[in-house]
């Protein structure tokens, strides 16, 4: 087979994650382990973990799916049920739309773009065109599609931070396409610094590597670091002068914890602040629904958008979409609803606020509750999330636990784990999945389970770690 | 700008020269240059610009619902209920019934209960529930057992046949076998793959007849140039082709298979799309493989279905599957590896779920589904048979009936001085053919260059989708066009 398919790792669905799913299958059918329930902390998918959607984005995806509910009609029961914005939302939708059932433009339905455009100008202060966003199935499609364009051959290099989300591993050896790492500071909060990028960059060079991209997760993931302006025109600085294009995930964009102190900005608004000596600089910004408040992974929603790329690869981008057709229409449906919310005064504005305030209160609770827990791990040290979904520990492990994993042929956070899993049913992904600095051990875990549920989650998580330093105590 | 350490210029990157030269090559005619013409026009008919004609018509793609094909009415209730799951709960419980059907109401909970909510990332291989009703389905149409641990839920079958077709092609003298004419998903996706398309052709005078010495001369052809064939690609019933094959040529093809040691991919999305179904009946691969015995056991299938055609045309919503049969452990969890980077949206698994497991008799909605998909089934014959007629009464023009799919492929034969017309635009005659067409009477179809032909020859793909109100203006418009055409080119030298 395809050998590069093969050398291929996605970590957050790896030997743990299909190890979680057997024990829950165990726990369905009786069997009596140390745990009442498994709890999914690998990935971040939040409605899985009971987080509510949002009521307004449902009710109009509910009504563009059975557009007889906005007959005339029926007008009388359906204003019973759906709020009257819910109607008027979904009736101009169809109307730019036609069917959800049929094949949209392969770029992405016109009217929602137009929409996904204003939305950036509104953000960043700076206009966008709808002409140079194109709606994906989530961002990791997005993020696929341009880094194969990118990928001429198996000497091009593509900068990725370590750690990183290993959606960008697996899709470079994919392409056989090298990975140029830079470090991410653990001890400065995750920082990121020029001199980093540039040793990286140099050290591939002199290896006769062709740096093309440097590909930027901010908010971070697994890291969770919000990046400062300052940093961000640095990093623009860095790829000017070097001539790689910037890949700017920002898909945690609406993830952000202290929003004074470590504010969001799109890389999108920091290139446009910094005036015309940069016109022509080539990004590419990533968004998608799966995160933020939204949390609709299981959609496949997102949009990117290009900033100084030539018209021959705009050309090339919208063949490749074509060839898979169009990204699903209510995902779709779903970036607009996401970018274009109710407004105040409309009738749902006061819920929608509601519930997505609720929601982000208790994500900045939780994240409070877990970094205090493995803060008071022993050997266990963590960096507060300034944004993202996700706490990575770095944790010390005594040599003899070391010496067991490497005896089980393991990564020793893989083999730490393992452990945690089958002693407390909990799932995390072991920090070898990311990357990190050689001789370390991290684990990354959502903040994601449901608040009821966490205090319960953090005892056990104390418990097994102390009992596993023990066995292993040098 | 000074060059940098790497030597770079002041090119951009990337650029359509030092772009990965795989996607550059890649071509899909479906969404070329005619569909971009189309949507301009469109556009200018909007605003007012006026054409000699009222409306664009796109024949160009398997788009039902884009041509106002009404959805399954009982799908989109299921659909729309368990979106907003409110709607059932006790407090609601008395309105919901107003607008829906109880055995809908009955099916969302009952989705619900095994997916939990559609907005959540489901299993990397697909709902657990939804494959087993999938296998059920398989195993009702067959007559053979279907595990679901080998069904894989895709976006749409073009997603799986990107990931199997990606698995299997270890380096660029992989070869794989496609029919001519072709959907242009494969030679697209074998392009970027970077590897050979071994081509084998279909017989137009047999009416895209298959035969088994044509198989075994494109194989033997590619060994001689140094190809490893690996698959073969087949569509049943065919795109842009139609035609269904018969369970001998089934078995005959089934039998090169295991000589050649080639792993069968069977696009069978077009299955439930079969017009004369008393003398061309669909048969699944995988059910004549299995009726071949037990000396058969272990040859490998790759068999994928979709919900973007048969009568339910949901094709926005980007759903199918795969079923593997034969396939060695370790690769299937290559396979699953893989699905877990980019998962199937959950309303599209539900949408198949529906599709193999829809109301059955005695179902509160069986009537109306029975009767929205018999109108949709006995109106595609009927406008497969007027457009068919039509197109064989062109000048110069023969055009095979379509037994299945949603798609004629009427051969044209162009006077010279059309041909050279086309060249002189550097187009070849088709896609010059189709040009005119498009811009004479606003529908828009694909030229047959983009499928493959033999050479020399000109055809193109039409649908027969656009709504039947259309039709008799749509078929007079061709009609009138061409005749023009014809005339204008006519090659007054050899009279």
């Amino acid at each position: 087979m395809n050998q590069q398919v093969r050398e291929a790792q996605y970590a957050v669905r790896g030997e743990l994650a299909i190890r979680s799913e057997e024990l829950k299958n165990e726990l369905v059918v009786g069997a009596k382990l140390p745990f009442k329930r498994v709890v999914g902390c690998n990935i971040g998918n939040p409605q899985a973990l009971d987080q509510k959607p949002i009521t307004f984005f449902r009710q109009v995806a509910s009504l563009c799916e059975y557009p007889d509910l906005l007959k005339d009609e029926n007008a009388e029961a359906t204003a019973r049920l759906f709020p009257s914005d819910a109607i008027a939302r979904a009736k101009l939708l169809l109307k730019n739309i036609g069917s959800v059932g049929a094949y949209s433009h392969s770029q992405g339905i016109p009217h929602i773009r137009a929409n996904v455009a204003k939305f950036i100008s509104e953000r960043d202060g700076h206009p966008a065109d709808a002409s140079k966003i194109y709606l994906t199935q989530g961002a990791s499609a997005g993020v696929q599609l341009t880094l194969q364009m990118i990928v001429e051959n198996s000497k091009v290099g593509i900068m990725i931070p370590i750690p990183q989300y290993p959606l960008y591993t697996a899709t470079l050896a994919v392409l056989n396409a090298k990975a140029v790492p830079y470090y991410l500071d653990e001890s400065k909060g995750w920082g990121l610094t020029a001199e980093e990028l540039q040793r990286s960059y140099d050290d591939a060079a002199k290896k006769g590597v062709d740096t093309r991209a440097l590909v930027i997760i901010n908010p971070g993931n697994p890291t969770g670091q919000c990046l400062t302006e300052d940093n961000m025109r640095e990093i623009i600085g860095f790829c000017s002068r070097n001539k790689v294009i910037l890949l700017a995930d920002e898909v945690y964009q609406t993830n952000i914890y202290q929003p004074k102190e470590r504010p969001f900005h799109s890389f999108k608004k920091v290139l446009k602040s910094m005036g015309h000596s940069y016109n022509g600089f080539e990004l590419i910004s990533y968004h998608s629904i799966s995160k933020g408040m939204v949390g609709e992974c299981g959609r496949r929603g997102g949009y990117f958008e290009c900033e100084g790329l030539c018209e021959s690869v705009m050309e090339q981008i919208y063949k490749i979409s074509s060839i898979s057709l169009c990204p699903n229409v209510q995902g779709q449906i779903m970036v607009d609803l996401m970018v274009n919310p109710p407004k105040k005064d409309d009738p749902s504005y006061a819920q929608y606020k509601k519930e997505y305030d609720d929601i982000y209160f208790s994500l900045i609770k939780r994240s409070q509750l877990l970094v205090d827990t493995f803060n008071s791990l022993e050997g266990c040290t963590c960096n507060p999330a300034d944004g993202a979904m996700y706490l990575f520990p770095q944790i010390r492990l005594p040599k003899r636990a070391i010496e067991a994993a490497k005896a089980a042929g393991k990564e020793p956070d893989h083999f730490y784990c393992m452990a945690m899993l089958e002693a407390t049913g909990v799932c995390m992904v072991a920090g070898s999945g990311f990357g990190q600095v050689e001789g370390t051990a991290h684990f990354r875990s959502t903040f994601l389970p449901q608040p009821e549920l966490f205090d319960g989650f953090c005892t056990g998580i104390r418990k097994f770690h102390s009992d596993f330093m023990n066995k292993y105590k040098d | 700008m000074m060059a940098t350490p790497n030597g770079k210029n002041n090119s951009k990157v990337p650029t359509s020269s030092n772009m990965n030269p795989k996607v550059y090559r890649a071509e899909y005619a479906v969404c070329g240059e005619l569909s971009i013409k189309a949507e301009k026009l469109k556009s200018d008919l909007v605003n007012g610009v006026s054409h000699p004609f009222k409306r664009v018509v796109s024949c160009n793609m398997g788009n039902p619902q884009g041509l106002n094909q009404k959805p399954i009415t009982f799908f989109r209730q299921v659909a729309s209920l368990v979106e907003y799951p409110d709607l059932l709960k006790d407090e609601n419980i008395e309105l919901t019934l107003k607008l829906y059907p109880s055995d809908a109401i009955s099916r969302a909970k009952f989705l619900l209960e095994h997916v939990g909510s559609i907005g959540a990332y489901p299993h990397s291989q697909g709902i657990p529930h939804i494959r087993e009703n999938v296998a059920k389905f398989i195993s009702e149409r067959d007559g053979y057992p279907a595990d679901p641990a080998n069904i894989f839920m895709t976006q749409g079958s073009s997603a799986g046949v990107h990931l199997t077709l990606q698995m299997i092609v270890e380096h660029p003298n992989v070869g794989i076998m496609i029919p001519i004419p072709q959907y242009p998903l494969y030679i697209a996706t074998l392009s970027i793959l970077d590897t050979k398309p071994v081509p084998y052709y279909l017989d137009e005078s047999k009416d895209w007849g298959l035969t088994l010495i044509e198989l075994q001369r494109s194989y033997d052809e590619a060994v001689k140039e140094g190809i490893e064939t690996r698959a073969l690609v087949i569509i049943n019933p065919g795109n842009p082709t139609g035609q269904c094959l018969t369970e001998e040529s089934m078995r005959e093809i089934i039998g090169f298979c295991r000589r050649n040691k080639v792993i069968l991919l069977a696009d069978e999305v077009y299955q439930t799309n079969v017009y004369q179904p008393n003398l061309h009946p669909f048969h699944s691969f995988k059910k004549v493989l299995k009726s071949m015995g037990p000396e058969y056991e272990g040859q490998e299938l790759i068999s994928y279905h979709s919900i973007s055609k048969g009568m339910i045309g949901e094709c926005g919503r980007r759903g199918g599957y795969f079923e593997c049969e034969g396939l060695d452990p370790s690769i299937l969890e290559q396979i699953y590896k893989i699905s877990s980077i980019s998962l199937p949206n959950v309303q599209g698994q539900i949408m198949v779920d529906l599709m193999v497991n829809p109301p059955k008799e005695g179902d509160p909605s069986y009537e109306q589904y029975k009767k929205e998909y018999d109108d949709i089934y006995v109106s595609l014959c009927n406008r497969a048979e007027k457009l068919w007629g039509a197109f064989n009464t062109l000048e110069g023009c023969t055009c095979n009936p379509a037994d299945g799919a949603m798609y004629l492929f009427p051969r044209v034969r162009l006077p010279q001085g059309a041909i050279a017309a086309a060249k002189k635009k550097g187009k070849t005659p088709d896609q010059f053919y189709c040009m005119a067409m498009l811009e004479a009477t606003g529908v828009c179809v694909v030229a047959g260059s983009g499928f493959g032909q033999v050479q020399d020859t000109a055809h193109f793909r039409s649908t027969f989708l656009p709504q039947p109100e259309l039709f008799d203006d749509i078929c007079s418009g061709i009609k009138a066009f061409h005749a023009e055409f014809m005339d204008k080119y006519r090659d007054y030298s050899r009279l």
